[in-house]
């Protein structure tokens, strides 16, 4: 762990499109997308739990796919449109699921909320309306400590009732 | 926050180029496609290469080829999740498809890809855990030490096999081709693992997997089953792949392949013999069970206490020779 | 002061809470987000054996790597800590043993992480190892090498910590008139909170002044160690509760890294930040004790209990934390569910090499619970009788109390059990091998009777101001996600007149809140509740006043309604306005302190709350014989809450709580293995995703209690309590075997299968309970049931019983126990 201190750093300079925006990063290349994120670009809405992809709570949209920001390099998604919580909706406009998991109590300590937003996000996207079941499985990667899951699974739902797809 | 070592992060335009470059650095470097597998393991510094030969970036690998009578090209890049949902693939062979979609959590399946999960580092809970763990209890053979430590006298390591596609990718008989710095070469799936715990494959390092070849479906039924804790994120504690083809009633053939149960997937060649020529009644598919899974030795490295796993293995098999068989 | 619900605004409406808008976008800024100028990060170095001498510390070449700003070394906190004044044994950093692996020793600053954790490996620490401890077992006996702790700390043999005995009434008589007499040993082992969040604080030290922010349950007890190991005084310090992403029980201690980024932050000068990493997590713990029981009790030929008495033997880790109350909490709250005529207790906890254990959602309550749910099942089997009847039969009645002196006041435990049974089919199940239904009961405090540091202050202080901008109400409670805020904004908007929205909350900041002692022991909604009730019925008394005045409406003010952001003829804001003018500054404060509750003996003050809440609970399993495999299918839980203030919290708070008690009763374990966490990794350690958890029904019941605020009591750990022995008689009811160790694996339920096959016993789990020699018990005699004095009048009734003069000072005899560790 001492000596890799002696090892030179490879930085690149990366576009990174967030949430619709580009951002021109000078970075290490071996930073994650999870640590871009919240460091570099200060979107700190994007959360860790383990930072080994065992939980879920990183998770971002890569062109609407969630994908798990501790586990990406910049430089592999480079071009590649990013969406983190901050542009999914804000608290003047917020997303369906957004209103939905508010409304119904799916946020408790709000941890691991925005990951669970974009991953049902996605799911919407591709799927407008999921049953109990599809819900679930489409989640699954998500843990949740709090809620017990039953909270977020109504959430989706309500937010597909209500045309949550974009 | 755990985080990566310092590392080089090299691009390539080819396949061979990439073979070539990681050649070249020999023990420094290691190829990397999705990193779902390598960047924790970096992160726990179970590996400790200073640059990494990427490969997601060579689109030509993310394409899947080919079709129910010509067979497939599935290229290495195609995400796990995408080779769960290809349409024809998943109809023409099921089994293959849906332990792609049993990997882990939806979300690292939209990263991780057919051949990296081909080439899952074998695992071991002594093995799996960060340095600062891994130096408290002294290292281990698999990374800094010299003992096994879940079975000391051993002279090997006995990291476990943990790959959910590669069973029925055996199982249906498919090969890999591999690009290396002068050329390709193909080999049965079944041909790309080695009964070691740290030298689990046999290729070189720096070979590239370019697409596995999956042969016509042909009237070949595939299932696979994969035994874990959770209905989500965890590895096989112990799975079954399977396929077979019948006539009428009959076996023609049959192959099942065990994941979980030792340091490479383990074919149940005696079992696939004594399914041939019978009917699927339940009592053959018990006792072929049984024989199966008498080559399973679990050992008290992974999840729940290895007497449990090893009488499951007849269970998953069971259950994939039934699925496979109410295919189509 | 008790209101029906038609004529409340804000209580009892499914209102989305009020941070929710925050968190939903991500704007909520946790500990970790803080990213302030110039700000170092700290990593630490960690015990790597189980138990060592610390023999030498070298961190010289740690200090001259480029970008490391400072190293710590135990010689550098040397004052020790801990939450309970009995456990003081804890250093932030130790300097002469370490006593699990991942004990903290050295810490660095560094201007990035990176860095930091590198210059760990250049420390070089030099032990003397000595054998590890490492069961209840192995703790009761000789030790091999040395004690974990100091004996002159303990005042206990070998490695016992704590140890308690006590007998309510005759057992020995009521054993003898039982017609039937029945053991069991159970076990239940320990597992963790496992919040989302990974623990971290950033701190900084300016002008003077150490600020800290932290991911907290508990900011006054966090303050109180730093001014203690620091030694600076409580208002050069100030705790700010960070938004918070998960607790349970595992955020309530002060912890090392607390005061390791303030000492730090003093040292160079900036600000410095630690967030510990999952596996540190786990090392941090405090979390469910490993508890060996021992349960034997007497009943009537029809069921009904005469005498029971409780052993349990609980494994506390390397260092005290909660555990001597978490010792007491195995067997006290047994009394609130059953009428148990004569109980004997007694308990014993014993320190191992593992990360220290402490609370976690219910407290030491579960593991009781499951025993005693699980042992009266036996007796109802033995008897041919129906658990749920034999259970039934001894339910409290409410305003009772009970044998220990807990004082049971509403208790709506028929109401839930009738309405699990019945909407579950419970009673005309149809039985199947292979499928199963359990049932079973709990209760627990709305908040304990008792500080952790014994004072004479209140417990929970809120206090308002109103100006003419509007309402602000300052309170030091912690919103961890329970809803503490909503709680607090929705009481001060009910009593004003208006929304939850509407009133600004300063929350968990020392330097501008008044105290609450935290978010544990479920007392946040009974005690700020209540507190803030007093503070925003004196406002509206003095805005009523004004417009009174202004009305001019004289002697009965009761016709003046607030309502609907009016007062009286006026809206709010003109209200305001009036008050302003009429009085100056508008600024009331309400407080709450738990009356005196417990019994008059030593030790009474754990387990007395002020109410109990109620919870009733049934499973449906499917459960594999071949595989030993369960799956829980569907679950109803009945939750009597008092009043729900807000039932879209409560309803919450209910199903995260059962979600938690199906992770222990099935995945969650706390387990070692050659001396260290066997798997402190999230992929490991088995917490239920989407595809594990089933369909949970939820009903509230509402008991409206006498003394809670509007009536509410808790809901956010009772509801774990069920959940587990129900899974465990659900099996039973499915394969005919007892499974009476927790989690249950599907290999335990396969040995308990072969068990009976082989004609044994069909059960697997412990087979008998450590001897160990309690001692001669506290015997106290047991209060009328009828005698539900508390407070003031209690207190009197017990000086008079000891002959002792009012006006003398009287400090009830649990207060202090034991001495300090000596440093």
């Amino acid at each position: 762990m001492l000596n890799e201190l002696d090892r030179p750093i490879q930085r690149e300079v990366l576009t990174l499109c967030v949430n619709g925006e580009d951002h021109q990063v000078l970075v290490p290349v071996h930073k994650t997308l999870l640590e871009v994120l919240r460091e570099d670009l200060g979107l700190t809405g994007t959360k860790h739990g383990c930072e080994l992809g065992e939980c879920g709570t990183c998770t971002v949209l890569i062109e609407g796919e969630p994908q798990l920001s501790c586990l990406l390099l910049p430089i592999q998604i480079e071009g590649r449109d990013i969406t983190t919580v901050e542009g999914l909706g804000s608290t003047s406009e917020l997303h369906p699921l957004q209103r939905a998991f508010a409304e119904l109590g799916a946020a408790q300590c709000g941890y691991c909320t925005p990951g669970m937003l974009l991953a049902g996000r996605a799911l919407l996207d591709q799927n407008p309306s999921p049953d109990r079941d599809q819900i679930r499985a489409a989640l699954a990667g998500n843990l949740c400590r709090c809620t017990g899951y039953s909270k977020i699974v109504e959430a989706v739902e309500l937010a597909a009732r209500r045309g949550g797809a974009e | 926050m755990l985080r990566l070592p310092r590392l080089r992060y090299l691009r390539q335009g080819s396949p061979g180029e990439a073979a070539a470059a990681a050649a070249d650095l020999g023990a420094r470097a290691m190829l990397v496609a999705g990193g779902t597998d390598l960047y924790p393991k970096l992160k726990r510094r179970q590996f400790e290469p200073d640059t990494l030969v990427g490969l997601s970036h060579l689109r030509e690998l993310r394409e899947v080829r080919g079709d129910a009578a010509a067979g497939f090209e599935v290229g290495a890049l195609v995400t796990l999740r995408a080779a769960s949902a290809h349409p024809a693939l998943a109809s023409a062979h099921p089994g293959y498809a849906e332990a792609a979609g049993l990997v882990s959590s939806p979300p690292l399946r939209n990263v991780g890809t057919i051949g990296g999960n081909l080439c899952v580092d074998t695992r071991c809970n002594y093995y799996d855990m960060t340095y600062e763990w891994r130096k408290s209890i002294g290292f281990c053979m698999k990374k800094d030490g010299d003992i096994c430590l879940v079975a000391p006298s051993s002279p090997r390591c006995w990291a476990v096999s943990s790959s959910d596609t590669a069973p029925v990718a055996i199982a249906l008989g498919a090969t890999v081709v591999l690009a290396g710095p002068d050329g390709t070469r193909e080999l049965p799936v079944a041909a790309l693992y080695r009964d070691d715990g740290i030298e689990y494959l046999a290729k070189q390092h720096f070979e590239v997997v370019t697409s596995l070849r999956l042969p016509p479906s042909d009237g070949v039924r595939s299932a696979y089953v994969k035994l874990r804790r959770r209905g989500s994120i965890d590895f096989p504690i112990a799975g079954a792949g399977v396929a077979l083809q019948l006539d009428g009633k009959t076996v023609r053939w049959a192959r099942i392949v065990m994941s979980g149960v030792g340091s490479r997937p383990v074919e149940a060649t005696a079992a696939d013999a004594l399914l041939v020529g019978k009917e699927l009644t339940p009592e053959i598919i018990a006792e072929a069970a049984e024989l199966a899974a008498k080559p399973a030795k679990p050992l008290d490295n992974a999840d729940l206490a290895h007497f449990w796993r090893k009488r499951m293995v007849r269970v998953v098999v069971e259950q994939a020779v039934e699925k496979a068989a109410a295919r189509r | 002061m008790s209101q029906s619900s038609d004529e409340l605004s804000v209580i009892g409406r499914p209102l989305p809470r009020v941070d929710a808008a925050a968190k939903v976008t991500g704007v909520a800024v946790y500990a970790d987000d803080l990213n302030l100028p110039r700000m170092v990060h700290c990593r630490i170095l960690r015990s790597p054996h189980p138990h060592a001498r610390i023999v030498s510390v070298d961190a010289s070449a740690a200090r001259r790597i480029p970008g490391v700003k400072a190293v710590l070394t135990g010689q550098d906190l040397p004052i020790r800590f801990g939450i309970m004044p009995v456990s003081q044994d804890e250093r932030a950093l130790e300097a002469e043993k370490v006593r699990y692996v991942g004990d903290p020793i050295v810490a660095v600053a560094a201007v990035d992480e990176e860095i930091a954790a590198a210059a760990l490996d250049a420390v070089s620490v030099e032990y003397e190892v000595l054998e590890p401890v490492m069961s209840i077992e192995q703790a009761l006996r000789e030790p091999p090498d040395e004690p974990i702790h100091d004996p002159a700390y303990t005042h206990r043999p070998f490695n016992v910590h704590r140890q308690l005995s006590y007998e309510f009434g005759d057992v020995g008589a009521g054993f003898a008139r039982a017609d039937y007499v029945r053991e069991d040993v159970f076990f239940y082992q320990g597992n963790t909170h496992l919040p989302m969040e990974q623990h971290s604080a950033a701190a900084t030290y300016v002008d003077g002044r150490l600020t800290l922010w932290t991911s907290t349950q508990v900011v006054h007890y966090v303050h109180r160690a730093l001014a203690k190991v620091l030694e600076l005084p409580m208002h050069r310090i100030r705790v700010i509760g960070a938004a918070h992403g998960g607790g349970f029980g595992g955020k309530t201690d002060p912890f090392a890294h607390e005061i390791i980024v303030s000492k730090l932050a003093m040292v160079t000068g900036r600000p410095v930040k630690c967030t510990l990493t999952r596996e540190e997590v786990f090392y941090a713990h405090r979390g469910r004790h490993p508890v060996l029981m021992w349960i034997k009790t007497g009943v009537t030929s029809d069921g009904r209990i005469t005498a029971m008495h409780y052993r349990s033997a609980l494994d506390g880790g390397g260092y005290g934390s909660y555990g001597a109350a978490s010792a007491f909490y195995t067997g006290t709250l047994q009394t609130t569910t059953y009428d148990i005529p004569a109980y004997k207790f007694d308990s014993v906890r014993v320190f191992t090499n593992k990360a220290p254990c402490g609370p976690k959602r219910g407290h030491g309550t579960p593991q009781g619970r499951f025993g005693v749910e699980l042992h009266l099942e036996k007796i109802a089997h033995d008897l041919g009788m129906d658990p749920v009847e034999l259970k039934r039969k001894n339910f409290v009645e409410p305003f009772t109390r009970a044998v220990n002196w807990l004082r049971v006041t509403s208790c709506g435990l028929e109401e839930c059990t009738r309405k699990v049974l019945d909407a579950s089919g419970y009673l005309s199940r149809d039985r199947r091998p292979g499928r199963g239904m359990g049932f079973a009961i709990s209760s627990y405090m709305s908040g304990a009777g008792t500080a952790i540091y014994w004072n004479d202050m209140a417990h929970s202080e809120v206090q308002l101001k109103v100006d003419r901008t509007g309402v602000t109400a300052y309170c030091g409670a912690m919103e961890i996600g329970q809803g503490s805020d909503s709680v607090l904004a929705s009481v001060v908007a009910e009593e004003l007149g208006l929304m939850p929205a509407d009133i600004r909350l300063v929350t968990a900041d020392t330097d501008t809140t008044p105290v609450d002692l935290g978010s544990y022991s479920s007392r946040v909604t009974f005690m700020a509740g209540n507190a803030a009730l007093e503070a925003a019925r004196r406002m509206r008394n003095l805005l009523v006043q004004a417009v009174a005045e202004k009305m001019g409406v004289r002697g009965d003010l009761s016709e003046i309604e607030v309502r609907d952001g009016r007062i009286g003829d006026f809206s709010f804001e003109e209200t305001c306005e009036l008050g302003t003018a009429k009085f100056g500054a508008l600024s009331t404060a309400g407080s709450y302190r738990p009356p005196r509750i417990g019994g008059p003996f030593k030790g009474s003050g754990v387990g007395p709350s002020p109410a109990y809440s109620y919870s009733a609970c049934v499973v449906q399993v499917g459960a594999d014989a071949r595989t030993g495999i369960v799956t829980v299918n569907r679950l109803w839980i009945a939750h009597d809450v008092g009043r729900a203030i807000n039932p879209l919290l409560v309803i919450g708070q209910v199903e995260g709580s059962v979600y938690m008690g199906l992770g222990e009763a099935l995945m969650e374990e706390q387990t070692y293995r050659h001396g260290r966490h066997k798997w402190p990794s999230m992929l490991e350690y088995k917490s239920p995703t989407f595809l594990d958890t089933p369909e949970i029904e939820t009903f509230i019941v509402e008991t409206i209690d006498p003394e809670g605020p509007y009536g509410a009591k808790e809901a956010g750990q009772g509801p774990l309590l069920p959940v587990v022995p129900a899974v465990a008689a659900a099996i039973y009811d499915a394969l005919g075997v007892w499974l009476d160790e927790i989690p249950i694996t599907p290999e335990k339920v396969l040995r308990a299968l072969e068990a009976r096959r082989k004609g044994d016993v069909p059960r697997y789990g412990p087979k008998a309970f450590p001897t160990f020699d309690f001692g001669e018990p506290i015997r106290v005699q047991p209060p009328d049931p009828h005698d539900m004095r508390i407070g003031v009048e209690l207190e009197e009734a017990f000086r008079r019983a000891r002959g002792v003069a009012a006006g003398e000072g009287l400090r009830p005899a649990d207060a202090k126990g034991g001495s300090p560790p000596s440093c």
